[in-house]
């Protein structure tokens, strides 16, 4: 994902609390459509087809990534057609219920809303994030620990892989973990994780850690910034209020 | 338990956002009177070691499935419920962010259904109030298991009731609260013989690790209240659980049965057998387990605590014996 958010594209450009002000309010906006107005939710996809093709992003690749979440995404309103009935539209002998209108904007919800999260960290790296967090008053501690948490996630899911190898190799034809070394298989690795834990604590102090990570880049929001942010609110405001 | 931003109403999605935003003020506040600069990068870590372990498959007995770690229960009783609850937070987002676990208007909802039962209601309602008086094995595995539990009922009954109010599905309250309840009580069981199982592992490895876990010291042995609650136990089973008793023969009644056909084998007309029963029977002070010549309950009761406090004295006597007799031999 680091890849594709450093890439040099208009929209990576964009001032990084811009597009989470414009992500969040993009979602609002999706989920606050009524259950039947397919129509409306609909026409709210404008917002990604532009975004996908400003920032240059693969449809198909961000189909690949969210293929596990996307069905769970669907499944929340697959109930809907049992318990609301109530006929909707007739196309010949084929009767549309509510119900079935509500399962699909409902999942078009769903989908749009995963879609725009996608954009965003796909345009906007985790350490511009969270530097728009801290524009916005987030307490230090919570975010510098989300810039260590992000760092770390790789190293750790390495090591983890490491492990798991390890104890595949050494049982083999086991699905999964044995419940006898539950506890020592994960606490390794926790207690690892501990030490790797001082010896970055130590490094980071060596090099002048003080409790806050400090942006040596200060960016504030120019003209076009403005210009991309009242441009799209004014757009949700139209799609909501036509 | 990951709610997806299609399953909140914005209003449902603010009002939560404030209610985790405020316990995250709070926790920030406690987190700097702490003052200790090694908590951040420790709790950034251990937020990446929680992602890590979501990889591990860990089998589940009997079963084809596999279960995953607790993280709020285990952050909370490394870190401390503040320090946890903002672990917990960054997990979150970065869950919400790159794998489109959950949403990112329904960040708040899922902050408050997994990180603040998890970390304060698990912390301040099990861990706490159990390693009071010292930490011990089998407080761990109780505190894991019932926190668990607690915190994913909780969960789980707050994204049922979330939903209902952003009046999304059509499905029925009573339903959706009938099928998310014991599927998650099954979750909370397994996970929190994960999270006991390392958290066993820490405390034997490195106890101080653990919140609480510097008052490591068994509590110590005192005599007056073992015997106390020996007597309590005694008088409860002996006394209690004897009017549940089986009236079936026991293993040993049974066979007999089997061969004589009746439970008690009669006697042949020996005469030292004979003399054993009359001794028997005049000294038995409550005969079958009741009064003599009553069938009453209460009779099973008394003869239940009475039995109890005489296998009590004859025990602890016999103990007082040996060791006196031990100390006169030296």
């Amino acid at each position: 994902m680091d890849t594709i958010a450093e890439r040099d594209q208009w929209v990576n450009h964009i001032h990084p609390l811009v597009k989470l002000v414009l992500t969040v309010a993009y979602i609002a906006a999706c989920v606050s459509f009524s259950k039947y107005d397919l129509t409306g939710i609909l026409r709210m996809g404008i917002y990604l087809i532009v975004v996908f093709i400003l920032g240059d992003i693969s449809f198909r690749d961000s189909l690949r990534r969210l293929r596990i979440v996307l069905p769970l995404v669907c499944f929340v309103g697959l109930f809907n057609p049992f318990f609301d009935r109530e006929p909707y539209l007739q196309i010949g002998s084929l009767v549309i219920t509510t119900g079935v209108i509500s399962m699909v904007t409902l999942m078009i919800k769903g989908i749009y809303s995963v879609l725009a999260a996608y954009l965003l960290i796909a345009t906007t790296s985790i350490e511009k994030i969270c530097y728009a967090l801290r524009l916005i008053h987030v307490p230090a501690i919570l975010v510098t620990q989300i810039l260590l948490t992000y760092r770390y996630v790789s190293v750790l899911l390495e090591e983890a892989n490491r492990i798991m190898q390890a104890y595949a190799l050494r049982a083999p034809n086991q699905k999964g973990v044995h419940f006898k070394v539950w506890g020592t298989l994960a606490g390794q690795l926790l207690l690892r994780s501990m030490d790797r834990a001082n010896e970055v604590y130590e490094s980071m102090t060596l090099r002048g850690y003080r409790g806050e990570f400090y942006y040596a880049a200060k960016e504030p929001c120019k003209g076009k910034d403005y210009l991309y942010l009242f441009v799209w609110l004014a757009v949700f405001a139209l799609l909501i209020v036509i | 338990m990951h709610m997806a931003d299609a399953l909140v109403a914005p209003a449902v999605a603010a009002t939560m956002y404030v209610c985790s935003g405020a316990a995250a003020g709070f926790s920030v506040k406690k987190v700097r009177l702490e003052s200790d600069p090694k908590k951040i990068p420790v709790m950034g870590v251990m937020g990446a070691f929680v992602f890590a372990t979501q990889m591990i498959n860990f089998t589940i007995p009997g079963t084809g499935s596999s279960g995953h770690l607790c993280g709020g229960m285990l952050l909370t009783a490394l870190l401390g419920p503040y320090a946890a609850f903002l672990t917990m937070i960054g997990v979150l987002l970065i869950q919400c962010l790159l794998f489109a676990d959950g949403g990112l208007l329904a960040l708040g909802c899922n902050v408050w259904n997994m990180a603040f039962y998890g970390c304060f209601l698990g912390y301040f309602l099990c861990w706490r109030p159990m390693m009071k008086k010292g930490m011990t094995r089998g407080k761990i595995v109780g505190a894991s298991i019932l926190g668990c539990v607690l915190t994913l009922q909780l969960g789980a009954f707050s994204v049922t009731l979330e939903t209902l109010l952003s009046g999304i599905t059509e499905l029925p309250f009573k339903v959706f609260v009938g099928t998310m309840q014991p599927i998650h009580l099954a979750i909370g069981l397994v996970e929190g013989l994960i999270t006991s199982a390392v958290l066993l592992f820490v405390y034997q490895a490195r106890p101080e690790m653990l919140e609480g876990g510097i008052e490591k010291e068994e509590s110590r042995f005192s005599f007056k209240k073992t015997m106390v609650i020996l007597l309590c136990a005694a008088v409860l089973i002996g006394g209690g659980l004897s009017l549940a008793a089986s009236s079936h023969p026991d293993g040993l009644e049974w066979s007999i049965e089997k061969i004589t056909g009746s439970t008690e084998v009669e006697n042949e007309g020996n005469s030292v057998h004979e003399a054993a029963e009359t001794i028997q029977e005049k000294t038995a002070l409550l005969p079958d387990y009741a009064f003599k010549g009553s069938e009453s309950l209460a009779g099973t009761s008394v003869s239940g605590i009475a039995g109890s406090l005489i296998v009590l004295v004859v025990c602890v006597g016999a103990c007082y014996g040996f060791k006196f007799f031990r100390k006169s031999k030296r």
